[in-house]
């Protein structure tokens, strides 16, 4: 499928968007500026940028907990994310939430989430409420390898179907759930485990962009003409650890450097957007330092940004409840 | 005898309790790590390290990393416990039995009672809890209160490297479901804990401190933080006691009744949300059992009735510190006075 240049050019920018802001979240974690911990998800930006390309804003998402790369794709500014994840006042969610919980409503983003297999039960809702509403929402469910195999996915799978719900299961499978490979983890197929409900699957290479767009275009379609659930089982590369600070060892630096080298979706974009002389390698580069900056903007201010007053701890818990002081 | 860190001293219960019992497994997500790759094996031993090293003692078919699915491996433990096996099963952090509470309140704590005494359920869910680490709202929960509620669980929850080996392996060898929880931050201190194996028993209560002008009851990681409180009271010349209920499910109300009634005032620190939790629950046992002794009203030192917040300025505030202990004490003491006493 042809991709208007102006939609590619776009896409490009995104992917590269959500690699530096990783690369920056990683160099603030290292100089220890960063309280929690986060789940970088360099390598995976076709599959978060080629699903957000065929949704519009008002169809939904939800994500997991390597989430900022939906984030991004879906809308959220990256400004505000960076001082979430920084723990400051002027974060996505006002620094209680952290890398873990950003989440922007406004955005069509449900929030990712500490919970593996925590998004498809909500997704379901998200499709329910806009078939009951008649909005023409679609809601698309972000999961990892991992989350196939918890029993909300495979409960949701079936609830979507029976309700015919406006949804699309993006499994971006990596390869690891945490440190465990999903070759170990996860029993025969994925496509297969949808086709077994009845549900319309595909497997999609998720270092292609236009693959993965084509793909999410399809089944966005189909959920949007009243046809029900999709899946889409899209394999990716996970270029870190689980976790920042992982050191992921059980990965040979082989296999590692092998991955960066030949399996990394924004060199394959670049690559072929000047191959096809959609975009020379001038262009890009003036992308890439105008994300820098953006970045490196992004990164200051939040640093500068003051932190949360101890005195919003209470708030925000409920929209209205009567209790005493505390403490 | 020798110091070893709260992580190492679990590693140690863990090897000894499987030396001891072929029928003793550990199971759970990355309990090694690394299945399947093509790098190291046993990458994590468990996400806190833990586990490290069992693996290499005892086999994959004993030391078994499950994917990502809570309710299906704590309910193979639950019925692998019922059938012969004493399964140790952990889940990374507690806030994750929100994804299997089923298996453990309706089944494995249910199983012996439902079934008129007929059965036993042999098995430790291991979970990691508490805040402090960043880790926000879904990795940082103290959920020991509702556990401690569901009848048929043992709940455990050490305080100390020592208590941690001598609680962990009661914990394998007790034949009711238990589940041990071990506060994050705590992983790395240090203390004395003997070489052999031994078992310390639930529902006894360890006395951290002498004193005779207050008593805090705390728990968990709460424990340091009244012993620091203690020491800044004690320069002031106020001595309370410390009473580490160790357990709270069965719960030591002899000792804490004791130092209830020997000193009048009691402060309960405690980690969990406030709302019928350890803090209250220990309050009532006082009111109800020592109210006579009393020479102030008993008071809870316990977080907000909020979750756990992600950055350090509302996690710090959050956490029962030793500062806000140590006013509580001053308080509970400074009833008395403005009363001219009545003990």
């Amino acid at each position: 499928m042809q991709i208007p240049r102006d939609d590619l050019i776009r896409a490009y920018r995104t992917m590269r968007l959500i690699r530096t802001f990783e690369t920056r979240v990683h160099a603030e974690a290292q100089g220890g500026r960063v309280p929690g911990s986060t789940h970088l998800y360099a390598g995976q930006e076709a599959v978060a940028v080629g699903v957000c390309m065929a949704l519009g804003d008002g169809d939904w998402i939800a994500s997991t907990h390597r989430g900022h790369g939906h984030s991004i794709a879906k809308g959220c500014e990256v400004g505000p994310m960076m001082a979430e994840i920084l723990g400051r006042a002027t974060g996505t969610c006002h620094g209680k939430g952290g890398s873990m919980h950003i989440a922007d409503l406004t955005k069509g983003m449900l929030g990712a989430n500490g919970i593996v297999g925590g998004g498809p039960p909500i997704v379901c809702g998200a499709a329910l409420a806009a078939k009951t509403l008649g909005t023409g929402a679609v809601a698309v469910c972000f999961s990892g390898d991992g989350a196939v195999n918890q029993g909300t996915t495979a409960e949701s799978l079936n609830l979507a179907m029976v309700l015919a719900l406006p949804v699309v299961f993006v499994v971006e499978d990596n390869g690891w759930g945490e440190a465990t490979s999903s070759a170990y983890a996860t029993a025969g197929d994925i496509v297969a485990r949808a086709r077994g409900y009845g549900m319309r699957a595909e497997k999609v290479d998720g270092l292609s962009l236009s693959d993965v767009r084509e793909a999410a275009k399809a089944a966005v379609d189909h959920a949007r003409a009243g046809l029900g659930p999709s899946l889409l089982h899209v394999t990716t590369e996970r270029f870190h650890g689980h976790f920042n600070g992982d050191p992921d060892t059980y990965r040979s630096e082989a296999a590692k450097a092998d991955q960066r080298a030949n399996r990394d979706c924004l060199k394959r974009l670049r690559v072929l957007m000047a191959e096809g002389g959609l975009a020379d390698p001038s262009a890009l580069d003036a992308i890439d330092a105008e994300v820098e900056a953006e970045m490196e903007a992004a990164v200051l201010a939040a640093r500068a940004a003051p932190m949360p007053d101890a005195a919003a701890l209470t708030d925000d818990v409920y929209l209205t409840y009567e209790d005493a002081p505390w403490p | 005898m020798a110091v070893r860190s709260f992580r190492a001293a679990l590693n140690e219960a863990l090897h000894q309790a499987m030396a001891a019992d072929p029928r003793v497994i550990l199971m759970g997500e990355d309990v090694t790590g690394g299945k399947g790759g093509d790098g190291v094996e046993d990458a994590w031993g468990g996400a806190f390290g833990v586990s490290k090293g069992l693996l290499g003692a005892f086999g994959p078919g004993r030391v078994i990393d499950t994917p990502i699915t809570e309710s299906a491996f704590v309910g193979a433990a639950a019925g692998a416990a019922l059938t012969g096996l004493r399964p140790v099963v952990e889940i990374m952090f507690v806030d994750f039995l929100g994804v299997c509470l089923d298996q453990l309140m309706n089944q494995a704590a249910k199983f012996r009672y439902m079934f008129g005494g007929r059965a036993t359920t042999p098995m430790v869910l291991r979970a990691t809890f508490g805040a402090g680490a960043r880790s926000a709202s879904q990795h940082s929960q103290a959920l020991y209160p509702i556990l401690t509620h569901i009848p048929g669980l043992k709940v455990v929850i050490p305080s100390n490297p020592a208590d941690a080996k001598g609680l962990l392996i009661q914990a394998i060898r007790d034949d009711d479901p238990v589940v041990f929880l071990e506060h994050k931050m705590l992983y790395d201190e240090t203390g004395e804990v003997p070489d052999r194996p031994y078992a310390t028993p639930f529902g006894e209560a360890r006395v951290v401190r002498e004193g005779g002008d207050a008593v805090i009851v705390a728990l968990g990681r709460m424990v340091g933080r009244a012993e620091a409180a203690a020491r800044t009271l004690a320069a002031e010349g106020i001595q309370a006691a410390i009473v580490d209920p160790r357990t709270t499910s069965p719960l030591d109300h002899g000792t804490i009744l004791e130092y209830a009634e020997e000193t009048g005032r009691v402060v309960v620190v405690d980690e969990a949300s406030p709302r019928c939790g350890m803090a209250a629950d220990i309050a009532s046992l006082v009111a109800e059992r020592a109210f006579d002794a009393l020479k102030a009203p008993i008071l809870k030192v316990t977080p907000p009735h909020t979750p756990v917040p992600y950055s350090p300025v509302l996690e710090d505030a959050y956490l029962p510190d030793a500062a806000r202990i140590a006013r509580a004490v001053r308080r509970s003491v400074a009833h008395r006075a403005a009363r001219g006493g009545r003990a």
